[in-house]
């Protein structure tokens, strides 16, 4: 199939961006987005041109590295699913497709459609994790959870972190994103101790980066992984708990 | 903490610890909490309202009688009005707080989309009202100031007919006017339009989620949303086909 790209391209972080079209031809329904896009930098670099930069790493949707605004949609147009695990075959032979990078003041542009999201890192250094004394491993199965806390939980580690939440929301929110990282250690066992303090300290930062929720849905519906909204919910709920509750006789202050 | 993109340009000074409330509504999830429980409370008055104006119906004398009785609510214990007027300024401060956590999100939301948006972009689950409900809100401010003009203070410019306590008599000699009834018209489209996302919004702002009923928070926004707009336009509408009279 024979495809029209309109690609964002831009040298540097600090370089003025803009779109560039290029000619995708006899493209195979097989392919992956993404090798699609080495066989246009192969073409590229041939004719001595500077090939696309993009993110990727795994190629099988469980990294979260890759992640491009295809057609106005995060990811592309098959939903639940990550750019590289979406086919050409998706498309129709004469399409024209606009490539954009994720677009938020908090995910700067590094190259072409490669941005920096290490603002999320920042949200999950505030509280991503539990603390655990070092020493011989605890038996299995010594802490009771319940199988729905687990599935609900597991629901929630399943963000990869491509930052399509943040992309697909009007307001450049990150809610999702915070959401899942605090859902799946607070519907644990292990993740009490910390549980209103992990939640405070992640939604304050992540709104030193990012929007407020307004409830649009974007992001669910942009998500891979398909995380629910649900977990925005709950993590309100968490946040006005900790700002309610006696954080010095729980140990969390 | 210097990474890129922050939307602090300097760093925060270290300060004395600000009360809970404070601290609380200085984060977007506290204004957001503050938008659904200031929303609530617009939603009891939106239906209160609602339902006196039904007594429209019933006549001049009893629409006036209803009228009179809100300024009589709590008389004997309480003196004349002074019942109302508490209401009425907690319908202000709930006004003004929702106003001002709607700008302040705004502003925060605008700061963090960055300079450069996309080219193109195909929206999936975002609605025509979700992606309107601050201009349906600016709607609702304008009309809520054009409508006390017409019917509670009576300024000349606006309803040059008014006479203080003919709820009745005030009340068609305005709608009788069809631009009266277009603007009504509007403003509650416009409403109904903001109840429906909002109705809606409300419970995950405040984490009100659960499986068992979450499938009927979008229901009850839909059916306050109907009762509201068609409650409210029974009145404009008994006047242009002279039910009303």
């Amino acid at each position: 199939m024979d495809l029209k790209l309109r690609v964002w391209r831009q040298g540097g972080a600090a370089g003025p961006g803009g779109f560039k079209e290029y000619d995708a031809k006899g493209i195979s329904e097989e392919a992956s987005f993404l090798e699609m896009l080495d066989i246009v930098n192969e073409e590229l670099t041939m004719a001595g041109e500077e090939p696309i930069a993009f993110d990727h790493d795994c190629r099988e949707g469980i990294c979260g590295t890759c992640g491009l605004m295809i057609n106005g949609q995060p990811h592309g147009p098959q939903q639940g699913t990550a750019t590289c695990q979406l086919h050409m075959r998706k498309f129709n032979n004469g399409d024209t497709i606009v490539i954009e990078p994720w677009r938020a003041l908090a995910f700067p542009v590094i190259k072409d459609l490669v941005v920096d999201r290490s603002a999320f890192d920042r949200i999950v250094e505030a509280g991503g994790y539990i603390s655990v004394d070092t020493g011989s491993a605890p038996d299995a199965n010594l802490t009771p959870v319940p199988k729905e806390a687990v599935d609900a939980a597991f629901d929630a580690a399943a963000c990869i972190g491509c930052g399509a939440c943040v992309a697909a929301c009007p307001n450049s929110a990150a809610q999702l994103f915070t959401a899942a990282k605090i859902g799946h250690l607070n519907l644990l066992p292990q993740g009490q101790p910390e549980r209103l303090t992990r939640t405070a300290a992640m939604v304050d930062t992540m709104e030193e980066y990012f929007g407020s929720c307004t409830n649009h849905g974007e992001c669910e519906s942009a998500c891979p992984q398909g995380i629910s909204l649900d977990y925005i919910a709950q993590m309100n709920r968490d946040y006005l708990k900790a700002q309610l509750a006696d954080l010095r006789r729980s140990g969390q202050k | 903490m210097t990474a890129t993109g922050s939307k602090n340009e300097s760093p925060a000074k270290a300060k004395r610890p600000l009360p809970w409330p404070i601290r609380f509504y200085q984060s977007d999830v506290g204004k957001k909490y503050v938008m659904a429980i200031t929303g609530v409370v617009g939603l009891g008055f939106i239906v209160f309202h609602m339902l006196g104006n039904l007594h429209a119906f019933e006549g001049s004398d009893q629409l006036n009688h209803y009228a009179e009785g809100l300024r009589e609510i709590g008389e004997p214990i309480a003196p004349k009005t002074f019942l109302l007027w508490i209401g009425r300024l907690g319908l202000l401060a709930a006004l003004a707080g929702h106003l001002h956590a709607a700008w302040a999100l705004s502003r925060s939301n605008q700061k963090a989309r960055g300079a450069v948006g996309y080219e193109d972009r195909n929206y999936l689950a975002a609605n025509y009202a979700s992606r309107t409900m601050r201009w349906t809100g600016i709607i609702i401010l304008l009309f809520i100031v054009w409508h006390l003009a017409d019917l509670t203070w009576g300024v000349g410019a606006i309803n040059p007919d008014y006479v203080r306590g003919e709820v009745y008599a005030n009340l068609i000699a305005s709608l009788e006017r069809w631009p009266v009834f277009l603007i009504y018209l509007t403003a509650q489209g416009a409403l109904a339009l903001h109840i429906w996302h909002g109705a809606w919004s409300l419970f995950q702002s405040v984490g009100i989620n659960n499986a068992r009923f979450n499938h009927w928070r979008r229901n009850f926004a839909t059916a306050l949303a109907g009762i509201v707009a068609i409650g409210y336009l029974t009145v404009p509408f008994g006047i242009l086909f002279g039910i009303i009279h």
